[in-house]
């Protein structure tokens, strides 16, 4: 006889998926999918990217936000996605971790930005104790004042997304691709991006981030855990994704105008 | 009354009005001056409002969407002749790190675009119901109108939604 978890009664249902490696284009075009056509909570765990690639927001503009001749010289895939926010270059150091929520399923969170950032951050500082000076500040998960979580969201009239780009670790040299940002914020204080980030790596091991995550999410959630063939699940017919990898001349006319 | 008073002359020096009267500008809720609810529109419950006249009904999202969203940046809008469904998302807004869709209230066909918005995302904040409209369309069922709120029941509506959170 299983005796049922009294904590878990109650509890909306969220459904895990555990990828490691996964190329980031797939990632986003399954959340994408996800978020549009599916009536479920899910919970999408991602230890790494394949290869680094730029990843920009809904109205990112590679000629503000990009060395975009570096870009070109040395092929860095740059992809645009379906969500809001900035720009970050990922790679296997970069650690994802994905919510797709129905509103109802979060009661006390409305369906707006600042509303579901505040929420996770109540839900990471779960995770964090005990590990650093973490906090939300200014939309970043930052230790002290060195972000080391970026955010970004979409929200639909039921639901919604929330998804993190983690630095557990990072190459200094693929930061030279993004230029500082126009808007930034304002904890930033026009340092540049090697002043402004940290390493998760020094604070914890990859394994117990997620770990503590996933304990984090049983707390707020029924999470079970599913399996999703990524491949198969990107092609689905009749849903169009919005997230695109940006083509070689797409680039090019970003270039700045030698005279 | 002090208050009545000072609420009374700033509106005369923004030449606004708390009583209603055939309008050149949209007159406010009697209940509250400066109010974020119009008189004359209907409302959805995803908040975006619509201002039906004659053949050609306005579609934008309300002061409480945009209070909540924060600094728009970006605006996505469809192209004019293209159609939208009740309910269904017909473009999206970027503020703070969020897309968020907005929703058309009717049915209909898109006769026009406001294209102020691609250089200007911001009049969506400070001109919700003027020059932040979004698109024009001319209605396929004016009866969806009629399940819209009015602006007492969807002042109430957002009331009761903020107080739930």
């Amino acid at each position: 006889m299983t005796v049922p978890q009294a904590s878990k009664v109650g509890l909306p249902l969220m459904n895990l998926v555990r990828f490691k490696g996964v190329p980031i284009l797939k990632q986003l075009h399954l959340e994408e999918r996800l978020l549009r056509t599916s009536s479920d909570n899910w919970c999408i765990v991602n230890d790494g990217t394949n290869a680094p690639t730029i990843v920009m927001g809904l109205s990112g503009k590679p000629s503000e936000l990009l060395e975009v001749g570096s870009v070109l010289q040395d092929k860095v895939p740059v992809i645009k996605r379906f969500t809001g926010g900035g720009t970050v270059i990922v790679d296997p150091g970069t650690i994802f971790v994905t919510l797709i929520c129905n509103r109802d399923s979060v009661p006390g969170v409305q369906p707006y930005p600042r509303s579901i950032m505040h929420w996770s951050g109540l839900l990471y500082n779960e995770v964090f104790e005990g590990f650093g000076d973490f906090r939300l500040h200014e939309n970043d998960y930052v230790f002290g004042n060195r972000k080391f979580g970026g955010n970004a969201q979409s929200i639909t009239r039921k639901r919604w997304i929330h998804h993190t780009s983690f630095l557990w670790d990072f190459e200094a040299r693929n930061m030279a691709y993004l230029k500082l940002p126009q808007k930034a914020p304002e904890y930033r204080l026009a340092r540049s991006h090697m002043e402004f980030v940290c390493r998760m790596k020094d604070y914890m091991t990859r394994s117990v981030f997620i770990d503590k995550t996933l304990k984090a999410m049983e707390n707020h959630f029924s999470v079970r855990p599913v399996e999703v063939d990524v491949d198969a699940s990107v092609h689905d017919a009749g849903f169009v994704h919005s997230t695109k990898v940006l083509m070689k001349h797409e680039l090019e006319e970003a270039l700045p105008i030698s005279i | 009354m002090a208050l009545r008073m000072w609420a009374s002359s700033t509106a005369n020096a923004l030449r606004l009005s708390c009583v209603s009267r055939p309008p050149l500008s949209p007159a406010f809720s009697l209940s509250r001056c400066f109010s974020s609810v119009l008189d004359g529109l209907k409302y959805a419950s995803s908040h975006e409002w619509v201002k039906h006249e004659g053949s050609v009904a306005t579609i934008g999202i309300t002061h409480h969407a945009q209070d909540h969203l924060g600094e728009v940046v970006f605006v996505e809008v469809p192209e004019s002749g293209g159609s939208v469904k009740k309910g269904g998302s017909f473009g999206a807004v970027e503020s703070v790190k969020a897309t968020s869709d907005v929703n058309s209230p009717i049915s209909g066909e898109i006769v026009e675009v406001n294209t102020k918005l691609s250089e200007s995302p911001g009049l969506i904040n400070s001109s919700p119901y003027e020059e932040g409209w979004m698109i024009k369309v001319k209605p396929s069922n004016p009866s969806e109108l009629e399940s819209l709120m009015g602006p007492k029941e969807y002042t109430k509506f957002c009331e009761e939604e903020d107080a739930a959170h």
